[in-house]
């Protein structure tokens, strides 16, 4: 049904449409909003025997996932940020046990500094961990590729997380139509799961593994995820067919075939760049767009493929590993090893700082003609930076640079004002 | 009593005519599980436990009493540690039931997840159990282990508490008592083995939180940890219980001592057995005969060091807890004193 | 596309102005926005919410850099916040006050503005009065859609409708249709 409707509730609504059996729920902002409107469905009997468990923390939220989701019950969970950390060990055992749960990620920063806005470090932390990752660039796609993640998920018995942008998409207030139950039921049967725990037959799950297997099972995980990238694009496709909606997938091309420019990126950050590619190329820039939608499995593969014709990749990316650079860019990097293509590394975007045309616009125009350091920090105050920098230098017992930062900026915004 | 479905091999029955069992001398129906040739063998022989491991012979009773409970349909979390990795060494598994281990310190979310499942599923016929060592429990699963208490979750958790984390080499835990030895709290310095700590009483921490049924056990009394076992799986909701599991290995005691050893405890009042319902203390077992706290200490060499007379603080900081507990609990019979 | 900008304080309900100005868009079949920019939970301290409305998709997530319409539903930010900040010279300023425009003290962001597109409502006190609550916001897009032809006062009491229920939003409904009804006398 098309709605004006908070990303979030949307999200809880397609969730509620697929039938789960049990959610675990843990606050943490920005994905609040999402367990709450599930939870308030389940009270109101919406969501048939729904079990909704209020737990004790991220770890314990995925913990009953793992004991519900291996008795063979469909189980959803969400987190962001230092949530996603909190539950980490867990994360990884849901994975390694092969069990399809579904978890909404509320893309937000990880501190310290403590941050609630936006950024990818939270699904960037568990990029490692075995689970399928999904980006969504806006809350139709929210909605709908939640109800393709179960049915991969189940598919091929690993868990799947939807990364969506927190604020940006959580928050935001936009048109999307969420998907009718009716449609969802002929989309997304039933659950059978590969194993579960049942008295009448019982199996042993989670044994120790030596050296002479461990290998094995590991290669096993990977081959699986590499499964995954025919699943995905084959279930988009008939998403598609049913819904009528372009969703998912592996990746999506944006005006990005034959252009000597193309910037790589994910999540909400899509629609403003479209905008400012359109405009570049009436100025007459061969630039396009590739927004990953999968990014685990990573679509090496599929990615050459999309940038064959491409002299120049810039990947804009809201994540970083310090004392390194681009996390993105290493994997486009990787994938485009045996292509002649300079690949740029963009860092933008953390803690939520706002991306805007202007400031791409920017990035862009320096891009296009190979002046971007490596990597390059969008949009950073290298005043700031210098000043901080001297200041840690000059004084000793120089205290926390966060705080001295914030600091100096309000003292910069002061005298801004007081000369107006 | 039905048996689980087995892989076909025959069991061998070796526990007929031991005093162990109580079988000569007690009717059939006061039998325990175990005196019956149809029992679950839930956890089958083959597995790789130390010799006298208090925690394998704990286990196997709890869990057969708590599958003849739930009419064999019984699904089971297990933490790491000792019990989870001498049970399934790859490619076997001496488990008969439906079991799953998942991490360290989340037995008590998992369990509530598989029990939220089959309610989900409409299945509350099959009954869940979780459990964990001390460390599992005490220390790294408390946090879960508090949550489920508070959901009322319908799991019974079943802590083996041989008071420190055996499976990774003796190391101390919450449940360490005062003075004793492990490899994180050395007969070194001035104040030999562990630290003279006040301890966390888990269970007066599990009656806190007014959860239906809470109970300490101990493997000297068998047929009294079945008792409990099988009250235990009588309700729903939360219900906690303690067995008491003596550690040859970890406590320096002799693997032929396990079961005395672990009388000791009870009778001197170092390991008070109980049972409590929805916050209240319901029944305490009295001891009949008090022991002196050194006969208990003398036949484990993690307590060696406090009879030299430099530590006779230490010796007297555990004649206070047993002290402690025989009051809290009433202990003895009026008009008895101490030893 | 029309964007809008809507300032005020934690608790004063920008972010549910916001909300409903979406869904007053979406009942008039225009594709519409709105997102807050906030911190965590706390009454008084300034906040920030973005509108666009447009009749193609909206696929831009940036801040509202450049507002057609700036809504002021607390002036005692304008000296703590840069509230004018791309306002463009055809846009419209709503400021929730019962001050004359030149007590306001802003004659320079109000100097390039057209007369008419500039506006006080005293939302807070129309708002006390009927609702009891000093949230200003629905009276403030009552208010509007008197000023401008881009959204019928039906289609923001509808959304009004949409957020709240019984006699919250009937309060609501009298108060956003009394301040349309002195806008359009103005």
């Amino acid at each position: 049904m098309l709605q004006q409707i908070e990303g979030s509730a949307a999200v809880a609504q397609a969730v509620a449409t697929c039938r789960p059996e049990v959610i675990a729920a843990y606050p943490i902002t920005p994905q609040t909003h999402i367990v709450e409107g599930l939870g308030d469905m389940v009270k109101r009997g919406l969501v048939g025997n729904c079990q909704f468990l209020n737990v004790e923390s991220e770890f314990g939220a995925m913990s009953v996932c793992i004991g519900s989701s291996a008795t063979g019950a469909r189980t959803y969970t969400a987190t962001s940020s230092q949530g996603m950390l909190f539950m980490m060990e867990a994360v990884y055992n849901a994975s390694g046990l092969g069990l399809p749960i579904v978890m909404t990620v509320g893309n937000r920063a990880i501190g310290p500094p403590l941050n609630i806005w936006n950024d990818w470090s939270d699904s960037m932390a568990a990029r490692d961990a075995a689970w399928i990752q999904l980006f969504v660039e806006d809350n139709q796609q929210a909605a709908d590729v939640h109800v393709q993640a179960f049915r991969l998920a189940e598919a091929v018995s690993l868990p799947v997380m939807v990364c969506m942008d927190g604020f940006i998409l959580t928050h935001a207030y936009t048109r999307v139509d969420v998907p009718d139950q009716v449609d969802v039921d002929s989309f997304l049967p039933a659950f059978e799961p590969q194993q579960a725990l049942d008295p009448l037959a019982p199996i042993t799950m989670g044994a120790m593994v030596g050296p002479e297997a461990f290998a094995e099972v590991r290669f096993l995980a990977h081959y699986k995820q590499l499964e995954a990238l025919d699943l995905i694009p084959r279930q988009a496709a008939e998403f598609e067919v049913l819904f009528g909606r372009d969703s998912g997938g592996l990746l999506k091309s944006f005006d990005a075939e034959d252009k000597s420019t193309v910037v790589v990126t994910m999540g909400s950050v899509v629609g403003t760049m479209k905008s400012v590619l359109a405009d570049m190329r009436q100025d007459g820039s061969s630039i396009g767009l590739l927004s990953i939608r999968s990014y685990r499995p990573f679509p090496k593969q599929q990615l050459c493929d999309a940038l064959a014709g491409a002299k120049r990749v810039i990947v804009f990316e809201k994540s970083l590993a310090v004392g390194m650079g681009g996390i993105l860019a290493a994997d486009v990097r990787m994938a485009l090893a045996n292509l002649p293509i300079v690949v740029h590394s963009v860092i933008g975007g953390l803690g939520g700082r706002p991306i805007t045309r202007d400031n791409l616009q920017r990035m862009l125009d320096k891009g296009v003609h190979d002046e971007l350091e490596e990597p390059h920090f969008h949009d950073l105050d290298v005043a700031v930076v210098h000043r901080e920098l001297e200041r840690l230098r000059d004084i000793q017992r120089p205290g926390p640079s966060a705080e001295s930062i914030l600091r100096d900026i309000a003292g910069a915004e002061l005298i801004a004002r007081s000369s107006e | 009593m039905t048996r689980v479905p087995d892989s076909g091999q025959r069991v061998k029955f070796y526990q007929t005519g031991t005093f162990t069992v109580g079988n000569r001398l007690l009717d059939d129906a006061q039998r325990t599980v175990q005196a019956s040739a149809e029992r679950a063998n839930s956890l089958d022989s083959g597995h790789r436990a130390c010799q006298g491991c208090g925690e394998a012979l704990g286990a196997r009773y709890v869990v057969d009493a708590a599958l003849r409970a739930a009419n064999d349909q019984l699904i089971a979390a297990n933490a790491t540690g000792c019990l989870e990795v001498f049970t399934t060494p790859y490619p076997e598994s001496a488990w008969r039931l439906p079991w799953i281990h998942s991490l360290f310190g989340n037995a008590p979310a998992v369990g509530a997840g598989i029990a939220a499942a089959l309610r989900a599923g409409g299945r509350e016929n099959v009954r869940v159990i979780a459990q964990g060592g001390d460390g599992g429990t005490t220390d790294i699963g408390m946090g879960c282990l508090s949550g489920m208490f508070d959901r009322n979750d319908d799991v019974l958790y079943v802590c083996y508490n041989n008071q420190a984390y055996m499976n990774t080499g003796v190391q101390r835990s919450s449940q360490t008592p005062p003075a004793a030895r492990t490899a994180t709290t050395t007969v070194a310095g001035n104040e030999p083995g562990n630290e003279l700590n006040t301890g966390k009483n888990v269970p007066l921490i599990a009656i806190a939180h007014g959860i239906p049924y809470v109970a300490t056990a101990s493997v000297h009394d068998l047929h009294d940890l079945e008792y409990k076992v099988v009250k235990a799986m009588g309700f729903h909701g939360a219900r906690y219980l303690e067995v008491f599991v003596p550690c040859p290995l970890g406590w320096g005691s002799r693997p032929a001592d396990t079961i005395k050893v672990a009388r000791l405890a009870t009778q001197c009042g170092m390991f008070p057995l109980f049972e409590a319902e929805n916050g209240e203390l319901k029944a305490s077992t009295r001891i009949r005969e008090r022991k002196p706290v050194e006969d208990y200490l003398k036949l484990q060499r993690r307590f060696a060091h406090v009879f030299a007379p430099e530590n006779a603080h230490q010796l007297e900081a555990l004649r206070e807890i047993a002290e402690r507990n025989i009051h809290r609990f009433d202990l003895l019979a009026d008009g008895e004193d101490t030893a | 596309m029309f964007q809008v900008r809507i300032h005020g304080r934690g608790g004063q309900g920008v972010v549910t102005a916001a909300e409903m100005l979406s869904i007053a868009a979406f009942e008039e079949d225009r594709h519409a926005q709105a997102i807050p920019s906030f911190g965590s939970e706390r009454m008084g301290a300034p906040v920030v919410a973005y509108v666009r409305i447009d009749n193609d998709p909206i696929e831009l997530t940036e801040p509202v850099l450049r507002p057609d319409l700036l809504i002021i539903q607390d002036p005692t930010l304008f000296h703590a916040v840069d509230v004018f900040s791309g306002l463009a010279d055809d846009g419209f300023l709503l400021i929730n006050t019962v001050r004359r425009l030149p007590e306001l003290h802003i004659d320079d962001a109000l100097a390039r503005l057209s007369d008419h597109h500039v506006y006080t409502v005293a939302a807070t006190e129309l708002a006390m009065r009927h609702l009891g609550r000093a949230t200003p916001n629905t009276a403030l897009l009552g208010a509007f859609t008197a000023l401008s032809e881009l959204l019928h006062l039906e289609s923001v009491i509808s959304a009004i409708n949409d957020k709240f229920s019984g006699d919250i939003a009937q309060r609501n409904v009298i108060v956003a249709r009394a301040a349309h009804d002195a806008a359009q006398a103005d």
